[in-house]
């Protein structure tokens, strides 16, 4: 039976959201420019043959693009998912295993993805 | 939790179609939410024809029409008929928006009145808007100073004032809180708003000592960054004003002090 004045006060606040809104904004401009090289990249290499493709990926400045895409696309994703999360989901058990599940996605996405253009480039 | 289907004791069912005036020309068809917390029914829709050749241009009218001569146990809550009070907030037609300032004519037959969303329901047209009160007065809207108060008054330039217009208008009607999806889903954390612009009202205003405060009380995942700019709220106002601009000064604030 709490009273409507500690319910809207609740647990305080929690002195952090700013650099969550600032990091959305910030990796939502550099999408911009990153897709849109990625996109390039890859509609160049439709029907390539294999060792074409090999080639281009393992030009530095296209791989390096090609890492920054993945990293500001994947930082944004998973601090969009998060927010889908904390606006819909209310059992705390269940909020907290999604934002787990939300951050261990992102990793294995990104461990992937990062693994397998430097070993296009690297050949490990 | 997001709810998409209505509990089953809340779901509206059909109601009562009253009778048509007699003798009335010109007729309006009004269907109109009721619920009794008193007779354990469910909400139900009723029917209502006003005479408009004699009522009052406004829903307000039409709906104290309703009461005086066909069914007095309609409940709603009004009181200056003119825009200034709020007190006639309800949905219409699919808009929050005062019901003492929308013209029957603007608004498509047959007239839909539900009261405000996502709001507990008191009676028929009257939501039970605690919560909504309360945020409004965690966020003190009132000046904060700690200088010793001058002999006269706070002194403010003409500039100054007028960065306090679009926000000193409101009249808490509760229209752009209760239109806001991130408010229905998180009534009690997010502030919603109106209460984030009666904020703003206070941390933009030349006089106050305490923005770098009302700011930290605001820095929270929900009580601010609930705010997903859909604009609802803007599209609600009835009085004009833009909640979504003021929100967007506040995230735009907190961002100006990390930078």
């Amino acid at each position: 039976m709490k009273t409507p004045f500690a319910r809207v006060r609740g647990l305080g606040t929690a002195h952090s959201g700013t650099e969550h809104f600032w990091m959305q904004r910030l990796t939502g401009i550099a999408n911009l420019p990153l897709i849109i090289a990625f996109l390039v990249v890859i509609v160049s290499l439709v029907g390539s043959s294999q060792a074409s493709v090999i080639a281009t990926l393992s030009n530095p400045f296209v791989a390096m693009i090609l890492l920054a895409a993945l990293m500001s696309v994947l930082i944004h994703m998973r601090i969009g998912m998060q927010v889908i999360i904390e606006d819909y989901v209310h059992t705390e058990l269940r909020k907290i295993l999604l934002l787990m599940a939300n951050t261990f996605f992102t990793l294995a996405v990104a461990i992937a993805a990062v693994y397998a253009i430097l070993k296009i480039n690297f050949g490990l | 939790m997001v709810e998409l289907t209505l509990p089953k004791n809340s779901k509206v069912k059909a109601g009562k179609v009253w009778p048509k005036p007699a003798g009335a020309k010109r007729l309006t068809e009004f269907r109109i939410y009721r619920w009794d917390p008193d007779d354990g029914e469910n909400p139900r829709i009723d029917t209502y024809f006003v005479d408009r050749d004699d009522c009052g241009p406004m829903i307000l009218d039409a709906i104290i029409w309703i009461k005086n001569k066909i069914d007095a146990t309609l409940t709603f809550r009004r009181s200056c008929r003119e825009g200034v009070c709020g007190s006639c907030a309800m949905n219409i037609d699919g808009l929050n928006t005062l019901a003492c300032t929308q013209a029957i004519d603007d608004v498509a037959a047959p007239v839909k009145i539900y009261p405000l969303p996502h709001q507990p329901v008191i009676k028929d047209l009257v939501p039970d808007l605690s919560n909504f009160y309360t945020q409004y007065a965690a966020i003190q809207p009132w000046l904060h100073t700690e200088t010793p108060a001058p002999q006269k008054e706070w002194l403010q330039s003409h500039e100054e004032r007028e960065k306090l217009d679009g926000l000193y208008e409101c009249i808490l009607c509760a229209c752009c809180s209760t239109s806001c999806p991130s408010y229905w889903w998180n009534p009690e954390r997010y502030m919603g708003p109106a209460a984030l612009l009666q904020a703003y009202r206070w941390i933009s205003d030349s006089r106050d000592e305490a923005t770098g405060e009302r700011l930290d009380f605001l820095e929270d995942p929900f009580r601010l960054y609930r705010c997903h700019t859909i604009m609802n709220c803007s599209q609600a106002c009835p009085k004009g004003l833009n909640p979504a601009k003021a929100i967007a000064q506040i995230k735009k604030k907190m961002v100006e002090r990390q930078l």
